[in-house]
């Protein structure tokens, strides 16, 4: 029987979401207070869910701390207090909106979580508490 | 699949009552919750929205648009009213959290395709206390 195990991990980092291809205005009325010239920070809140079976010996879809180290190399070490636009690629070419974020995550951490008995199910990234995204790869 | 969700609140008071059986069968069957002057909850609730992310804004929906949609359709509506009384959806209706998800939904619904285009409603998260949750989803 499928099982699913989410692993939740935070790391704070400053962004801007600003189209240079687009006027002043319509930034602003596009991405608001994001959009602000020396952009500002989040605590971002990742949560990362497997899909798999229980291992019959070890009782386990997947090792957590396996995947919590996976998690800090992939995401948490790279992100955890950098200007993502400056400092974390593809953000220098790539807007930074959560949508686009949790889209990363998933494209470092699915190359990294493919077993006989689990993958990587979903990653749902808190951009604050009232507002997340869910991602699951390319198609429905 | 890209689903990006937003979590909006409002208060509202109701009280659970139906027509349909006897004063002692409202008070066995609903609780605390049918005294009969009501009683409010801080709701939460939850909006996601499917669809593709635009290549030039990086989001599925505008979130200025989705937060002005939301409050003229839903929360203006409800935001400290008596449900039962001042809310005409619930003439007629047990204004329970699963009727309000329905009412919140087709609220939602009226004139989402105009305003949002491709972007589609995927869910709606009702939260009527810390310990209760209603959903639809795959809408």
């Amino acid at each position: 029987m499928e099982m699913l195990i989410t692993r939740k991990a935070e790391f704070s980092a400053s962004h801007r979401c600003y189209n240079p291809q687009l006027s002043e205005a319509e930034n602003r009325a596009l991405y608001g207070e994001s959009a602000d010239s020396r952009g500002h920070g989040h605590n971002y809140v990742v949560e990362v869910t497997l899909v798999g079976v229980p291992d019959p010996v070890t009782g386990m879809i997947f090792d957590l701390k396996r995947l919590k180290d996976i998690i800090n190399r992939e995401v948490v070490d790279p992100m955890d207090h950098r200007y993502l636009n400056y400092e974390v690629k593809p953000f220098d070419t790539v807007i930074p909106t959560p949508e686009n974020i949790a889209r990363e995550v998933w494209k470092r951490l699915e190359p990294q979580l493919r077993f006989q008995n689990a993958k990587l199910h979903a990653v749902r990234l808190y951009e604050t508490e009232d507002l997340y995204v869910d991602y699951s790869g390319e198609g429905e | 699949m890209t689903r990006l969700t937003r979590r909006y609140t409002f208060s509202a008071s109701h009280r659970l009552h139906t027509a349909a059986m006897t004063d002692e069968e409202n008070a066995e069957l609903y609780g605390k919750c049918n005294n009969p002057f009501g009683h409010g909850h801080n709701y939460v609730l939850e909006v996601s929205v499917r669809g593709p992310v635009d290549a030039e804004s990086g989001r599925v929906v505008s979130i200025g648009e989705l937060d002005a949609y939301v409050k003229r359709e839903v929360i203006c509506r409800l935001d400290h009213k008596y449900m039962n009384h001042d809310v005409p959806d619930f003439a007629g209706l047990v204004p329970t959290s699963e009727n309000l998800s329905v009412v919140v939904e087709k609220r939602l619904r009226r004139s989402w395709s105009d305003s949002f285009g491709t972007a589609l409603l995927d869910a709606v998260r009702v939260q009527e206390t810390k310990r209760n949750l209603f959903e639809l989803r795959d809408l």
